[in-house]
């Protein structure tokens, strides 16, 4: 009966964790609101089911993602995810086979080589030498692990996530199962040699020291370690190895986070790896503020101990949504979390209603940001003129703000009320376009706005369909141009390639490094509430000493706000795309030869 | 003896001028450098110096009087750009290679004026009817009377103050000192000629640092109605006649405002000189966090900058005055003098 015990402290590490899980899992998709379930119900029956199981085992299992980024931290989370995966269930099979059962205790596979000290049943060979080599591969992700604690450089991290306790108790532990589990099948297989390649080599170094008592110890300290780790995983980081599959199934039904923090706040908090991808990335690192990330903010989350100095330290630029292997809506969840912290500010804004909406087909709405850079709207008036279509410039002498920068600064209601007030006017338009020519506002029109048919155009949109349709006619100077992707644009609303294919038509354009989805930030962001204007130049001159690498002529964006921050740096010339496509077309090409030919030479000693 | 001692002065400015002379004048052999085809520097464009209307004119031709009386070598349209020090004396050099050789240097490169288009906000460059205080001073000194683009009387003035001075967005922290001042003369000058015009001075607090400046905002209020509004611009505007809204707050009332008016005056801050980190590259001198050139202290030893044998003088060292940069460059012949002195052997 002693030998049977060794189950134990694995056992009660299972029940404890299995309670936990029914537990959480329950109380999250209770927690969710009528429709999400619905959403998740409908999506269990439709193909989007076999998709999520796809995405848990290409993510949760295979590590697709951390691959692409980075093939050794790939390798090491595959190691142990997958080669884990793989031990339990080739174990399974071997106890079957061995068994002649397809019903066979299912701890049976954990503690096979203890109980089972023979090699006489079909293909024992096969499996044991399986099963080796399956520990190796584990075994190869369990140092490697160790290594990056320590070595962090030698995978390519700059940083990586600081631990607390529970997390120590829960890595200790998992580094501890695998040698052990080692330790304890080469005893056995000195003892009764039933080991293949790894645990037989070991086995013999142990020579004439093994004994029964030490096999039943080695295999007690591993079934300990096992234990610990089922125990300490739910107060841990690894509890995301669960609840990602949950998150998958949840994402997968189109369930979003509205505003309002739901159980899915916990799904996503709770599926965070803490791998500390986003850490790397993240530019405000450049200008030492350490403490703010996204890894940081769901694990403050999840321990109640948020401040308001942390949450509020973010650009809000979305590159950690780009870099987090989970998936996970760091920016929607970030938001949703000032909403909830944030005092309601209560204006009633009645200043407002005063202004009656006039008639027209196309509405212009420049918003605060395009006001402070009044070359952008005398550029998008030219263009106007050009198009001879009926436009309202609404915001021209009183200008509401389209509400985004209070919806960033968790301020709901307040942004609810001028979004109200705008809709009404937008409406009473009758217009069938919006044409905004700053970003910010562009993504909150489409996001939050109910517009019905009224369709929201990006100037640059507009712009190329004008030049398309021959009402605009352009000139190519040849001048060298880089364009900034905004990150209220890009990275968030997608748009990459309409401002691009206006600019080429002006211009050359020069792709650089960092763009599109890993463009810069310009450090000028709405959404940082807390951020110095030093730490602000040091972001901003990060990216423009990039972009001077590349000899532009111009620096292209789409955003007013980026404008305003980059022009301020002084040694770069900082101009908006409508205003590019303005300038040429007032003035015929001069084509300097003397200055082609230097830019010649530049084009060919691209680095790019 | 120190009189076949050589000294050579970067920028003939006033400051510049006054150094050489002094220095000229003591029997030193100096070469005045200057980047341009005249002396005087950005005064030239001036129209009239705070606070008692005094013409700039006649301190640029007495400056020239006694640089040239006493013997000084101005070389013009020559823009140093490199300061190299070679067997104990001083090798400046500018981009097409022509050297001189000296044993000290005063460097009186002066300031560079604020880009009032990087406050894109006010429109200055997109509008017509936006301009600075320096354009101003040019027009008065050029046509001697201020119309709009329209070629019309303006009937409302705005002088906006503190454009690129004590503005952290713009990367300017410090206070550019005499513009204060400066809008004030400005305003009064526009009464005179404009004697039915509004004008009103958008201010953040005002800075009258000298003497009889208090008097003559007193003056400008109770003589010339110019009426005078606490608060920051936030925006202008183009209106469809070219007129311009503008949008600010008054801080006093505590409310928001909007205003229209037919001219905008920008005035606009002094900021360090473009050549200031030219000279910081081969580590000769260094700048302070403003972009300034730093003194050894700013107390007792203002003249000095952190190399031996090189000294400062005027607004390379932070926003002053006329007279005040002719009395610091006075100050800096002193020192060039008592520098020799001591390395006579």
């Amino acid at each position: 009966m002693i030998e049977k015990s060794i189950i134990i402290p694995f056992l009660i590490g299972l029940i404890y964790l299995s309670i936990i899980f029914i537990y959480r899992f329950t109380k999250w998709i209770r927690g969710l609101s009528k429709l999400d379930k619905l959403r998740l119900m409908q999506s269990l029956k439709s193909r989007r089911f076999m998709l999520s199981l796809k995405e848990i085992f290409m993510e949760g299992l295979l590590h697709h993602k951390i691959f692409l980024k980075n093939p050794i931290l790939g390798y090491m989370h595959m190691s142990l995810a997958f080669g884990w995966f793989l031990l339990i269930l080739i174990g399974h099979i071997e106890v079957m086979c061995a068994k002649n059962s397809i019903f066979v205790p299912f701890h049976l596979a954990i503690f096979f080589r203890y109980f089972e000290t023979t090699k006489n049943f079909a293909f024992s060979g096969v499996f044991s030498f399986l099963m080796d080599f399956l520990l190796l591969f584990v075994l190869s992700g369990v140092c490697m692990a160790m290594l990056k604690r320590f070595k962090k450089q030698m995978f390519g991290m700059k940083r990586t996530t600081r631990l607390k306790t529970g997390d120590r108790i829960a890595l200790i532990s998992l580094w501890l199962i695998f040698p052990l589990r080692l330790a304890a099948e080469s005893m056995s297989a000195n003892l009764h040699g039933n080991g293949s390649f790894l645990t037989s080599t070991f086995g013999n170094f142990i020579g004439n020291s093994g004994s029964e008592t030490a096999n039943f110890i080695f295999w007690m300290l591993y079934s300990f370690s096992l234990g610990f780790f089922f125990i300490a995983l739910p107060n841990s980081r690894y509890m995301h190895i669960f609840t990602e599959m949950l998150f998958i199934f949840v994402r997968n039904a189109g369930i979003k986070l509205k505003k309002h923090n739901n159980t899915f706040t916990d799904i996503q908090v709770y599926s965070c790896s803490r791998c500390g991808l986003c850490l790397d990335n993240c530019q405000l690192a450049t200008a030492g503020i350490n403490n703010t990330q996204s890894v940081y903010i769901l694990k403050n989350i999840r321990n109640k101990n948020l401040t308001d100095e942390q949450l509020f330290n973010c650009l809000l630029c979305g590159k950690c949504e780009v870099d987090c292997p989970v998936g996970i809506n760091t920016i929607d969840l970030r938001i949703t979390q000032r909403i909830e912290s944030t005092l309601q500010y209560n204006s009633s804004y009645s200043y407002l209603e005063d202004i009656p909406a006039q008639k027209a087909d196309v509405v212009y709405f420049a918003g605060c940001m395009t006001h402070l850079t009044p070359g952008i709207i005398s550029s998008m008036k030219k263009i106007f003129q050009m198009s001879g279509e009926n436009v309202w410039f609404m915001d021209e002498e009183k200008a509401p703000c389209c509400g985004r920068p209070l919806m960033q600064a968790g301020q709901y209601e307040a942004a609810s009320k001028l979004i109200f007030n705008n809709t009404k006017k937008l409406l009473g338009s009758n217009a069938k376009k919006l044409i905004v020519s700053c970003p910010i506002c562009y993504k909150v029109f489409k996001e939050d706005y109910e517009l019905g048919k009224m369709e929201i155009v990006f100037h640059a949109e507009y712009i190329l369909q004008l030049i398309k349709d021959n009402v605009i006619k352009v000139n190519n100077s040849n001048e060298r141009i880089i364009y900034h992707d905004p990150c209220e644009l890009g990275r968030t609303m997608n748009m990459y390639d309409e401002p691009r294919s206006v600019l080429q038509e002006t211009g050359k354009l020069i792709p650089v490094k960092n763009e599109k989805q890993t463009a810069w930030c310009c450090g000028g962001s709405l959404g940082n509430l807390k951020i110095s204007q030093e730490e602000r130049t040091i972001l901003r001159n990060q990216a423009v000493e990039d972009y001077l690498q590349y000899k532009p002529d111009i620096l292209a964006t789409a955003c007013p706000m980026c404008k305003k921050t980059f022009a301020r740096h002084r040694e770069i010339k900082v101009l908006d795309i409508s205003e590019i496509i303005t300038n040429s077309i007032s003035k015929p090409t001069e084509e300097k030869i003397t200055k082609q030919k230097t830019k010649n030479k530049i084009h060919e000693n691209e680095f790019v | 003896m120190i009189k076949n001692k050589h000294v050579a002065i970067i920028g003939g400015g006033i400051a510049g001028m006054e150094a050489a002379a002094v220095l000229a004048k003591q029997g030193l052999k100096v070469t005045l450098i200057e980047k341009e085809a005249i002396t005087g520097g950005k005064l030239n464009d001036w129209h009239h110096l705070f606070p008692d209307f005094f013409s700039p004119k006649t301190v640029i031709d007495n400056l020239i009087a006694k640089t040239n009386h006493s013997g000084v070598n101005v070389v013009y349209n020559t823009e140093i750009s490199k300061i190299e020090k070679l067997n104990g004396r001083f090798e400046l050099s500018d981009e097409r290679d022509t050297k001189f050789y000296s044993d000290a240097v005063i460097i009186a490169s002066g300031f560079r004026l604020f880009d009032a288009t990087l406050k894109e906000e006010y429109g200055y460059g997109i509008f017509d009817n936006v301009i600075t205080s320096v354009d101003f001073e040019k027009l008065m000194k050029t046509e001697g009377k201020l119309l709009t683009a329209q070629k019309t009387e303006p009937k409302r003035i705005a002088i906006i103050h503190c454009v690129g001075s004590r503005d952290a967005k713009t990367g300017n922290t410090y206070c550019s000192k005499v513009c204060c001042i400066t809008g004030i003369k400005q305003a009064i000058e526009i009464n005179k000629i404009l004697p039915d015009s509004e004008i009103y001075c958008f201010y953040m607090d005002l800075r009258l640092y000298g003497l009889n400046f208090d008097s003559l905002y007193l003056h400008a209020q109770k003589q010339h109605k110019i009426q005078f509004i606490r608060g920051r611009l936030s925006e202008i505007a183009e209106r469809f006649d070219k007129s311009l809204q503008l949008k600010t707050e008054d801080t006093l009332q505590g409310r928001p405002l909007r205003i229209n008016v037919d001219t905008v005056i920008l005035l606009i801050g002094m900021e360090p000189g473009a050549s200031n980190n030219l000279f910081t590259k081969n580590n000769k001198v260094t700048i302070d966090e403003n972009g300034f050139m730093k003194p050894i202290n700013m107390h007792e030893n203002r003249n000095s900058s952190t190399h031996d044998g090189i000294f400062l003088a005027g607004t390379v060292i932070c926003p002053m005055a006329v007279n005040e940069s002719i009395e610091n460059a006075r100050a800096a012949a002193f020192e060039v003098i008592s520098y020799l002195e001591k390395n006579k052997l």
